[in-house]
């Protein structure tokens, strides 16, 4: 339980200060940021409460604002996701998860893409509609989700691939 | 009774989920009109802290550049001294001291940012160094922005490249002026809108501030004239102005405090 516990708030804190001090400095093309910080959220255990994920993601996601200025945009989109994630979770992993049997490390990497690209779709998709914060600029907000989810997307998978350990 | 507090048991996901993302759009639309007070700020300690140890590091990457951008200021600052007929040899009195309009404070730009649509930035002057907010901010080259919110030791900034930013402009030529605003695209180009349509407006022409605002003095470059056109009512310009300032490569800034900024106000106020 311990040993639970100190992981992920060692991951809390990596990726609120990697996002942070480097991802947000790329602006590949100008315009074009990942936000890897979701994989907290995405990767937080399954059996654990749905109010704890929601906490955490809302403070993980102010956490973020802090830094860059930006009102509550983060917070919103990651409690967003948090709140939708066993939605999620069964569409992309079907019956296995309603057994509460899926562990991160030793799924089908299909499933775990559908899983990734949902989860940072609809939480790029919030985060750029509170950004723009306006109907009318609706063709840069999916310009910019379609950009930004293809980067955090690939970013997501690769990281899960170097950090994951392979003792089954 | 006791039905309430089972449909709060039942959903207190949902209602959970329905308070945080309330919050967050509370801080999403504060953050979103100009100059409410915002509890989300990066001037405080902990994000000031950890962007100034930060920016003690990343400055070397940068320095080459910057030092070209000071030593080119102060040849035109030189320039300037040695055709402006003051001698060198008489009695010096530190003029900024005493009896001045605007007084000048320096700072270092800890975070920069231009890629979203809402930019801030953060400097490592506030409170203690009496930077308030709605100082101006200027490079060596150009127009920055205006202090939004301070802390102890640290200040956030509105970028000109804010959608929520209005600074008063007009052309070095003549003294039409206009309201700059950014159309949150290209960090390059911000636009000058309500120039009217009898200003001789040409590509190439240089923008200044108009000194309009209180915040700004009069002749603080801005940019020049990159592409114009008539608005929808065809009564009033749309211009594109090519900044002057690389606003991807900020380091060394001025702030600009205007002295009789509470006198002009209080005139400006008893009208209404």
């Amino acid at each position: 339980m311990n040993n639970i516990f100190s992981i992920h708030t060692v991951r809390f804190i990596t990726l609120v200060i990697v996002q942070v001090l480097i991802f947000n400095h790329i602006n590949f093309l100008g315009y074009i940021n990942p936000y890897i910080y979701i994989l907290f959220i995405a990767l937080f255990p399954i059996k654990h409460n749905r109010i704890i994920v929601m906490l955490l993601g809302f403070s993980l996601g102010l956490i973020i604002d802090l830094f860059m200025d930006t009102g509550g945009i983060h917070a919103g989109a990651s409690v967003f996701i948090a709140y939708l994630r066993p939605a999620i979770l069964k569409t992309s992993f079907g019956t296995v998860y309603e057994h509460q049997s899926v562990r991160f490390s030793n799924i089908d990497f299909g499933s775990k893409l559908t899983y990734f690209t949902l989860l940072t779709v609809l939480h790029h998709l919030v985060l750029f509609s509170l950004e723009i914060f306006s109907i009318s600029k609706i063709l840069l907000i999916l310009q910019k989700t379609l950009f930004s989810s293809i980067f955090t997307i690939l970013l997501s998978v690769i990281v899960t691939i170097i950090f994951s350990r392979k003792t089954k | 009774m006791q039905q309430i507090i089972n449909f709060i048991i039942r959903n207190k996901n949902f209602l959970l989920f329905l308070l945080l993302f309330c919050i967050s759009l509370l801080f999403t639309i504060q953050s979103h009109s100009y100059h409410k007070s915002k509890f989300i700020n990066s001037a405080n300690f902990l994000t000031g802290g950890v962007y100034n140890s930060i920016n003690d590091i990343s400055s070397y990457f940068n320095l080459k550049s910057q030092n070209e951008i000071l030593s080119e200021e102060n040849r035109k600052l030189r320039a300037l001294l040695q055709n402006s007929g003051i001698k060198a040899d008489s009695v010096f009195i530190d003029s900024t001291k005493f009896n001045k309009t605007y007084r000048f404070y320096s700072a270092n730009i800890i975070k920069n940012s231009y890629s979203l649509t809402d930019n801030y930035l953060t400097i490592n002057k506030g409170k203690r160094d009496s930077i308030k907010p709605d100082f101006g901010v200027i490079s060596s080259k150009g127009i920055v922005g205006i202090v939004d919110r301070t802390s102890r030791r640290y200040g956030t900034v509105i970028s000109i490249l804010n959608t929520t930013s209005r600074i008063s402009a007009q052309l070095k030529k003549t003294n039409h002026f206009g309201t700059l605003k950014w159309s949150g695209k290209n960090p390059a180009l911000v636009q000058l809108i309500d120039i009217p349509k009898i200003a001789p407006v040409q590509k190439g022409d240089t923008i200044i501030t108009s000194g309009r605002s209180s915040i700004f003095p009069k002749g603080v470059p801005i940019g020049v004239v990159e592409q114009f056109n008539l608005d929808a009512a065809e009564n009033f310009y749309e211009i594109d102005i090519h900044l002057f300032n690389d606003m991807t490569n900020l380091e060394h800034v001025y702030i600009i405090e205007n002295v009789n900024r509470a006198e002009i106000n209080s005139l400006l106020n008893s009208d209404e």
